[in-house]
């Protein structure tokens, strides 16, 4: 596939990524802090991000497994979870977050599985379209064109 | 800037960032090293005071006013600025501002709180106990613009009081010229 090609096909992609929520404008945020200097910033901070999710949801699932589940600590965990998505962007995973919250609080075992479930989908997705945005870049790249900025 | 740039601009400003999350320190540091500053990022309270030269073993993680030991020779890098989240496990950012503050060798650093709670009584008390400034996370450009007039005053005031010591000790003092 030629550059232009490519090139299109990113900015359609990302445009999506925006419409259907998966990302907000604090990606747009990331995307400004990389130049030159800083050619990977986006993809390390979001690499982060990949990294400690993974722990937090793994976490997440052995504390809410437990007879006696301490409410406290997945609270601490869904909060730290809702901020680092909230860095990079990942709007819905921080949106799942939100509502989980409420349920730690009331300490509803059946809310909290049910939103453990979805921010656990919400993450998933999001996981996999930004490798595939990441993926589209290296395309670009690798066929000596330049990541168009998207508006 | 005018004549105050050849005075403030003496060296690179140093900001200290302490945040248990290692995507927001990653972000604070990238945010704060477009605006020129040297940064130092630790993951926790504990390491920040230690950072500064303020060792208290004992009364890591209590309410209780801690025995400020803080020497500034003692300190090896000057800090200008310390900016903080909130929650973090253990000692949160509003006890460490707390010990900052209770510390006469460190309670001019100006401290900054972040936080991804906008709880107007949190704010409130973060201000009252000499915060600076409090960021909602997540923190921008626009907010890490905010910091420089507190850096510039700092380093201003810290001239200052240099240059007046300087002045001092280089004069001896005569009676007769303070009737």
């Amino acid at each position: 596939m030629e550059v232009g090609q490519l090139q299109e096909r990113f900015v359609d992609y990302t445009k999506s990524l925006f419409c259907e929520g998966f990302l907000d404008d604090q990606f747009l945020q990331l995307q400004q802090l990389q130049d030159e200097s800083n050619p990977d910033f986006v993809v390390e901070v979001v690499s982060l991000f990949f990294e400690d999710s993974e722990k937090l949801l793994n976490d997440l699932t052995k504390t809410l497994d437990q007879q006696f589940v301490d409410y406290k600590r997945v609270d601490a965990q869904v909060h730290q979870l809702k901020g680092s998505s909230s860095s990079i962007g990942a709007q819905r995973v921080k949106n799942a977050c939100i509502g989980f919250r409420n349920f730690c609080e009331e300490q509803n075992i059946e809310g909290c599985l049910r939103c453990l479930h979805q921010v656990k989908q919400e993450y998933s997705l999001v996981k996999n379209k930004l490798q595939t945005l990441f993926r589209l870049e290296q395309q670009i790249v690798a066929a000596g064109g330049a990541i168009p900025m998207v508006e | 800037m005018g004549s105050l740039g050849g005075v403030v601009a003496d060296s690179q400003f140093h900001v200290l960032a302490v945040d248990d999350s290692v995507i927001d320190r990653k972000l604070i540091e990238r945010l704060l090293k477009i605006s020129s500053y040297q940064v130092t990022t630790v993951d926790s309270g504990n390491e920040a005071l230690e950072f500064l030269g303020l060792q208290d073993e004992e009364n890591k993680d209590s309410d209780l006013p801690s025995v400020c030991t803080a020497n500034h020779n003692r300190r090896e890098v000057e800090v200008d600025l310390i900016i903080t989240d909130y929650r973090m496990p253990g000692m949160t950012g509003y006890d460490l501002l707390r010990k900052i503050k209770e510390c006469s060798s460190l309670r001019d650093i100006p401290v900054v709180i972040m936080s991804s709670e906008n709880i107007p009584s949190r704010i409130n008390r973060c201000l009252e106990q000499g915060a600076e400034e409090f960021f909602l996370k997540p923190v921008q450009q626009a907010d890490v613009n905010k910091l420089r007039p507190h850096l510039l005053k700092e380093r201003l005031r810290n001239n200052k009081s240099k240059l007046i010591e300087e002045c001092l000790g280089s004069r001896p003092i005569k009676k007769e010229n303070f009737q």
